[in-house]
């Protein structure tokens, strides 16, 4: 039961990481039907940038705490927001009316120099963001169930930011605009909504919820390098697909869905096995369901 | 001054002269009315106006600005909202959310405000929902606003994508067939609130087949025939003239059918 309890707690804790880069995916899919190739590789810049940022902090003579997270984090998430405008500008709105097939080649080049880039500047070899900043200790949640406290503030900070995703998407005239935009284009332009500028705002949201994830993931994991976007992110990708592309609930129930089965694979069977076994689910789930968990029978996309 | 002034307007598609040369004005707290047989050219100065097509030769002026050139989007903020001929709206939003989505031209609140949700983010919000029942509640559909635009029966929705156009708070109104697929009553009822938009002070364009509706509502009637503006008029001016009912009813039955042939016009449109 204990061991049970564990393993479910893991897999959700992995499962809001790819859930909140699952989103990156799913709403620029919502509004352009793009598979945006490029964004597990923001979400991997995003680790790089915290790392970097961290190690200025100690260069300068700072011992760097859990604090850092208070102007890192939202500094990482800024500037992943412009580098996302900055790619929806040059690598996808030059082909918005060329089809589908070149801006999805355009992801694919941008994935490709994002990760280059990473290589290049940063190398090959594995980071680790220094143990300083994470919070010590752990919280006994249930007889020997046990999470560590920065574990728990990382899928805290996880779940803050989807809730406050859906309140901005459903709330907010930016958001009933970007829901407008992702059924119907035409009618958005005419109904005096300026369609490229809320395109913009999706590649705003999208990287800066995944460059979030990013340093929330090397903090839980220790270590990571420039894969991290095709491993995880990939993940995530495939997370957004089983909760149904282009569907904002689908992609966080996607990624919890995905972050506890292979929890549990690794727990009751092998952790060699684990990445067999979800997919396995995930191909059932999609023969049942072609179009995902939430997909097509549900209105709503972004 | 009109309050829209077109010159010389003309778009070709590949070889079919589309219009041609057609030249009217739009008197501001007017309802002018668009009619002709399928095929005239109607909706297609409908798209040239709202900035979905750009002319090939003519000039379009709203207040003396030009609107050749300016996206659709721009055109909407000047004070221009349509409606379309099948209905366009987005089914998966709710019906208050529709409408929010026809107000989002007026409010100036973007993503960091939204995130921050400032004071005047808020108040800006409450202003574009109280605004948007104003519109549901002006055209009696404010009791479906809970539910998805989808969902509606036909008749509503098209009140709903009325609703969405004055939620723009426009000072035009071009209304592309608005009573299409409706029964008797509901278009007596919708000609009944095209007059009360009339009396709030907004301009009203109308394309309409019936021609029950647009003798009834027009101040001004304009008639077109493959592309070529044959008439315009009062009403009473257009019904009688021989080369519009030549127009709908084919050749020599001008005879036959005129003078004050308003039963014989209204046939016209099953043809």
């Amino acid at each position: 039961m204990e061991f049970l309890a564990q393993n479910l707690l893991n897999g959700v804790s992995i499962g809001s990481f790819y859930a909140l880069v699952a989103l990156g995916y799913t709403m620029v899919y919502g509004v352009l039907r793009l598979i945006n190739f490029a964004h597990g590789d923001l979400f991997m810049w995003g680790a790089f940038l915290g790392y970097t940022a961290l190690t200025a902090i100690s260069a300068a003579g700072l011992s760097p705490g859990p604090w850092v997270f208070v102007p890192v984090l939202p500094g990482v998430m800024i500037v992943l927001a412009l580098a996302g405008v900055l790619l929806e500008r040059t690598a996808y709105r030059p082909l918005r009316s060329a089809g589908r097939l070149p801006p999805l080649i355009s992801a694919l080049g941008a994935a490709f120099i994002l990760q280059a880039l990473a290589r290049n500047l940063y190398g090959a070899s594995y980071k680790t963001y220094p143990s300083s900043v994470s919070l010590p200790g752990g919280v006994r949640i249930l007889g020997d169930v046990t999470m560590g406290t920065t574990q728990i503030v990382a899928v805290l900070a996880a779940l803050l930011l989807m809730s406050a995703l859906h309140v901005f998407v459903h709330r907010t005239r930016v958001g009933t605009a970007m829901r407008a935009v992702s059924l119907d284009h035409d009618t958005a332009r005419l109904m005096g909504i300026p369609v490229d500028r809320v395109i913009a705002g999706v590649f705003l949201i999208g990287p800066a919820l995944g460059g979030a994830a990013g340093m929330l993931v090397a903090l839980r994991y220790g270590s990571f390098d420039f894969t991290l976007g095709w491993t995880f992110g990939l993940k995530a990708f495939i997370a957004a697909i089983v909760g149904g592309i282009g569907n904002i609930p689908g992609a966080m129930l996607g990624g919890l869905i995905l972050g506890v089965v292979e929890s549990l694979g690794a727990g009751y069977i092998s952790p060699q096995w684990k990445d067999l076994i979800a997919y396995v689910l995930l191909a059932l789930i999609l023969i049942a369901r072609p179009g995902g968990l939430l997909g097509e029978r549900c209105a709503e996309r972004v | 001054m009109p309050l829209l002034d077109v010159q010389d307007l003309s778009k070709r598609f590949g070889g079919l002269q589309a219009v041609e040369g057609v030249s009217f004005s739009v008197e501001p707290g007017r309802i002018t009315s668009l009619i002709g047989p399928n095929g005239a050219g109607k909706t297609t100065i409908f798209n040239l106006i709202t900035g979905i097509y750009r002319p090939d030769r003519g000039m379009i002026l709203y207040k003396e600005m030009s609107l050749v050139g300016r996206r659709p989007h721009a055109v909407v903020k000047l004070g221009i909202a349509r409606t379309f001929q099948g209905i366009r709206l987005f089914p998966g939003l709710t019906v208050r959310e529709n409408v929010m989505a026809g107000r989002h031209c007026r409010g100036k609140a973007g993503v960091f405000a939204a995130l921050l949700r400032s004071p005047g983010q808020r108040r800006e919000e409450s202003e574009i929902r109280s605004r948007a029942d104003d519109c549901l509640r002006f055209m009696h559909v404010d009791q479906h606003r809970y539910e998805l635009a989808r969902n509606l029966p036909y008749g509503d929705q098209r009140r709903v994508e009325v609703a969405r156009a004055l939620a723009t708070d426009p000072e035009l109104v071009v209304l592309d067939e608005p009573a299409a697929g409706l029964n008797e009553e509901e278009s007596a009822s919708l000609v009944a609130l095209i007059r009360q938009i009339r009396e709030q002070g907004i301009t009203v364009l109308l394309i309409e087949h019936d021609m029950k509706v647009v003798m009834g509502v027009s101040d001004h009637v304009l008639v077109l025939d493959n592309g070529r503006l044959i008439a315009g008029g009062r009403p009473d001016e257009v019904q009688a003239n021989p080369r519009v009912i030549e127009a709908y009813l084919g050749c020599g039955a001008g005879a036959a059918a005129a003078p004050g042939a308003a039963p014989d016009v209204e046939d016209a449109r099953d043809v």
